[in-house]
């Protein structure tokens, strides 16, 4: 596998969809409606750049497709569920890494006040 | 919902499989959740719109992972590439060249306005489809038609220019004011003829070509209202051509007004002039043809002895080429076709060959959710990158190879000499290469994961797969019959030109150099100057040390076609008749011990042959059959060219017309009985010397003696005459030259193919020859089964390209010169070669097939 920096700069929908299946595994639309929520409506996901991304990032080993799904009655039988992997926690903690130091940059250049 | 279902297929099938029906349960959210009908409305368009983008974008997404992974595959099998890209390379390339000649001679609109409505008119007399016409039917036929807009006339001619450095020959024509602006062409400076400029005794004006005011002119805008000298007189320069500007061939470098005045259309059978018609809009060429035929017969009534069998046809523009340069265009673009033909099948054997060998590994991606239809795709991009890359350097290749084409753009065209890659080309060559790249290399991945399931992971690496042998041994036969069509065909012409090569044309050229010094008029009206120039000159070439003989002639044989008067003997009367007419020559004395011209009774004419004796004439052997088939000729009398001559001597027949024509009877008439002014035409031009030594030598003291007896006399068209003979089938061999590439290019990539189809199954029979061996089979069996394969294909493909070779030939009979389209010896080779090709293909695998070891070859598995 390659280096999780080989990776950077993160297309801004994949860090999303990274921060979306973080905590727990969702499908597509959750992953949607997590993504909404989180930047207050800012970013509505469509279903093709979600499915692009996502594909491209099974390809990166980003995230990974769980056959393990929660209880039968929240599910929908057709949904696929992502789980990040332990790669897509070290590219999305260096991606992290990567936004801190150009914030602490900006802010050391005067372009940024308060906290970040 | 079906809607957008539907639209989903815009994605590749794959991800559309893969994610169809979540982005489908999205959707139906999305519906649930938008209110009204604006709200539904607005969904649709940015659903559409966003489908639309990122269908696009998953494919680039495809095709990127694709090419990478095909970049890694190629470079990890740099020996499988590199052939792929070199045969394709080959075929396009050829395809690529030939199509820009084609397109450039056939089938490119000449270069002038309306060119598709431009026509060359033509008197037709018995024997004679295209005879030039006489002004004064040429004035008649302008009058009396209505099919054409605008119609013009013009005469070739050559002139001596001087004053512009060193004297020059240059060629160019007398051309009716009416002429440039029918053909829509504007001078590049200055201006055309005008109306007023085009009548006797108007003052003489001429137009530059590009290439001239560069040559002479030094290119030099103020040369416009300055004179040009041109045959003594001097002329006022009104306009310079553009560069590209050609007419009516591209060795035309001046134009002068025609001049005509009333006595010049006295003669209505004096015919030199070239007529030029533009059809008015909407007027087929058949309406205007039959027009002309009516037009013809009213003339022919009205002057019935001048006019007797005296017809007039129109021909388009684009069809005045000949056709057998018509005809050996198409040679070539067969012959192009069938290397791209076996190019293409030797792709798609290279790629089955190879798709087979990975057979394994394409199972195991399909196993492992790959998909097939992405599977295909992925060898999909693969064979179309071989192609592109090789269709580029096949491109590269033809620009490079253009040049060398040049040889074949036929003379008689209004067009510059080399081809050039435009737009056209380019678009050719592009849809050529994805075609190839696709039929060839699609169809094969196709076949391929069709049959690719899990049996191939269980069968190991000896699957083999009898169809696709069988497949492969088709391609194989397709190769071997392309390239004995193209054998047999280049063999054919090759055939023809030796046929042509070995005609005798009368005279021997070995030894003699030419040049011509046309002597220009008025300066030389005089019988006794031009007698003074001839002796002088002749006299001084003759007592060079080396020299055993010189002579003049009015044209050389080969150069000039024409010159032909009718000749009656007493009681005939002169009528316009085939049979009756011979070319006429003047020559100074010497001239057929010069090129070793037979004197078969009589003498050579003589410098006593003036315009004061009786008109004396040498005549050949065909002429005496013709007249006097059973008596002496000697002394006899007959009409020729307004005299009564009298026949002194009879000399063997020469090839006038060229190699493969017949010609008509010669008559040669002494230099010294054409009159004051009489035929400045013939005025003996071509100047003969054969020599024993250095001919360099000789040459530059001729040109010495010359220039010393008249300073501003132009020598032009120096060479000698055995180059003039070859000439005659240069355009053939510069042909047969590229046939012959092709033709070599096609067996080599058929010897390829027969070697990759042997080794392929040697390497995937292995086990089962080790088996064999090791069972006792003797050595000649093993050699028996590998060959089997390869003569097999070999002997069909023989029989097909002999077939289709006698076909190709069958419509290539009139360039064969008399050769048969059945030409055994031709066959005999072609199918030899052939066989040599399949067993030089099939030596490396037999000898590796020979060289298993049996117990290793069993331990593999």
């Amino acid at each position: 596998m390659d280096a999780p920096e080989s990776l950077l700069p993160l297309p801004e929908a994949t860090f999303h969809i990274l921060l979306a299946v973080a905590a727990e595994d969702r499908h597509g639309y959750a992953i949607i409606q997590d993504v909404a929520a989180r930047t207050a409506g800012e970013l509505k996901l469509s279903a093709g750049t979600l499915y692009r991304s996502i594909q491209r990032m099974l390809e990166q080993g980003l995230i990974e497709e769980t056959r393990e799904r929660p209880a039968p009655e929240l599910d929908d039988e057709r949904r696929r569920y992502y789980r990040i992997t332990a790669f897509g926690i070290r590219v999305a903690q260096a991606e992290t890494r990567r936004l801190a130091q150009l914030v602490r940059l900006a802010r050391s250049s005067g372009f940024a006040t308060g906290r970040a | 919902m079906p809607l957008y279902r539907a639209l989903l297929h815009l994605y590749p099938a794959a991800f559309r499989h893969e994610y169809g029906e979540e982005m489908c349960a999205i959707f139906r959210r999305r519906r649930q959740d938008s209110a009204g009908i604006v709200g539904a409305l607005l969904l649709w368009v940015s659903t559409f719109v966003e489908v639309l983008f990122h269908a696009a974008a998953v494919h680039c997404d495809i095709l990127r992972q694709d090419l990478r992974y095909a970049a890694r595959a190629l470079s990890r099998e740099r020996g499988f590439a590199l052939t792929a890209i070199v045969v394709v390379a080959l075929g396009i390339g050829a395809n690529t060249a030939v199509f820009s000649l084609t397109d450039y001679v056939l089938l490119r609109p000449l270069p002038f306005a309306d060119a598709d409505r431009l026509v060359k008119l033509w008197e037709v007399t018995p024997g004679y489809s295209r005879m030039e016409a006489s002004p004064a039917n040429y004035r008649d036929w302008k009058r009396m038609s209505r099919s054409f807009e605008a119609m013009g006339s013009f005469t070739t001619i050559a002139t001596n220019l001087v004053g512009q450095g060193e004297p020059e020959r240059v060629e160019g024509a007398l051309v009716s004011a009416d002429l440039f602006p029918l053909l829509g062409t504007q001078p590049m400076a200055g201006r055309l003829f005008t109306a007023a400029e085009d009548r006797a005794g108007a003052p003489a004006t001429v137009l530059l070509s590009y290439a001239l005011w560069q040559s002479a002119f030094g290119g030099d805008p103020g040369v416009l209202g300055t004179r040009a000298i041109l045959n003594d007189e001097p002329y006022v320069i009104v306009g310079i051509m553009p560069r590209d500007f050609h007419f009516p061939t591209r060795q035309d470098e001046f134009w002068t007004p025609e001049r005509f005045g009333e006595s010049d259309y006295r003669d209505r059978a004096d015919n030199y002039l070239q007529v030029v018609g533009k059809l008015r809009p909407g007027t087929t060429l058949e309406a205007a043809r039959a027009e002309m035929r009516v037009v013809a017969a009213q003339l022919e009534r009205t002057y019935p002895s001048e006019n007797e069998r005296t017809g007039a046809v129109a021909i388009s523009l684009r069809d005045e080429l000949s056709e057998q340069s018509r005809l050996l265009l198409f040679a070539l673009v067969g012959a192009a076709a069938c290397v791209l033909l076996i190019a293409c099948t030797n792709l798609a054997n290279l790629l089955l060959a190879r798709a087979l060998a990975r057979r394994r590994e394409l199972a195991m991606r399909t196993a492992l959710g790959g998909g097939r239809e992405r599977l295909v795709r992925q060898l999909a991009t693969e064979s179309v990158l071989l192609a592109l890359l090789g269709g580029a350097l096949g491109i590269l290749t033809a620009r490079a190879a253009l040049p060398l084409l040049t040889r074949l753009v036929p003379f008689a065209l209004p067009v510059g000499a080399e081809p050039s890659l435009d737009g056209r080309v380019l678009l050719f060559a592009a849809a050529l290469t994805l075609l190839t790249g696709a039929a060839f290399g699609v169809l094969p991945a196709m076949r391929i994961c069709r049959g690719t399931d899990f049996t191939a992971l269980r069968e190991g690496s000896r699957a083999g797969g009898g169809r696709k042998e069988r497949l492969r041994a088709a391609l194989v036969t397709a190769e071997v019959t392309a390239s004995v069509v193209l054998l047999i065909g280049a063999g054919l012409l090759m055939r023809a030109m030796w046929r042509l090569q070995a005609v005798d044309p009368g005279f021997r050229a070995e030894g003699v150099i030419t040049l011509r010094t046309a002597l220009s008029f008025p300066r030389y009206e005089q019988t006794a100057r031009r007698h003074a120039f001839y002796s002088r000159v002749l006299g001084d070439i003759r007592a060079l040390p080396g020299v055993d003989n010189a002579a003049y002639i009015s044209f050389l044989p080969m150069t000039m076609t024409g010159g032909i008067f009718p000749a009656t003997v007493n009681g005939d009367t002169l009528t316009r008749n085939e049979s009756r007419s011979a070319s006429m020559r003047f020559v100074t004395p010497g001239f057929f011990a010069t090129l070793r011209i037979p004197l078969l009774a009589g003498r050579d004419v003589d410098e006593s042959d003036t315009v004061e004796r009786p008109f004396a004439a040498v005549v050949s052997e065909s002429f005496v059959k013709r007249y006097w088939p059973h008596d002496n000729p000697l002394g006899r009398h007959f009409q020729f060219a307004f005299h009564d001559r009298m026949v002194v001597g009879v000399v063997r027949d020469i090839r006038v017309r060229g190699l493969d024509r017949s010609s008509e009877p010669q008559v040669y008439l002494p230099y010294r009985q054409m009159g004051d002014g009489a035929f400045p035409f013939y005025a003996p031009k071509d100047l003969v010397v054969h020599s024993n030594g250095q001919q360099a030598a000789v040459l530059a003291a001729v040109q010495k003696i010359i220039r010393g007896a008249d300073a501003l006399q132009p020598i032009s068209d120096v060479r000698p005459l055995a180059a003039i003979v070859a000439e005659e089938t240069a355009p053939r061999l510069a042909q047969i030259r590229v046939l012959a590439a092709f033709a070599l290019t096609a067996f080599l990539l058929a010897a390829v193919g027969i070697h990759g189809l042997l080794a392929f199954a040697v390497s995937q029979r292995t086990r089962e020859i080790g088996v064999r061996i090791a069972l006792g089979a003797a050595r000649a069996d093993i050699l028996r089964m590998v060959l089997r394969d390869g003569l097999r294909a070999a002997g069909v493909g023989i029989l097909f390209g002999a077939l289709l070779g006698y076909a190709a030939g069958s419509a290539l009979k009139t360039l064969l010169a008399g050769v048969t389209p059945a030409d055994a010896p031709t066959y005999a080779a072609a199918a030899a070669l052939a066989l040599l090709m399949t067993l030089a293909g099939s030596l490396a695998p037999a000898l590796r097939a020979l060289a298993i070891d049996p117990t290793a070859a069993m331990r593999e598995e």
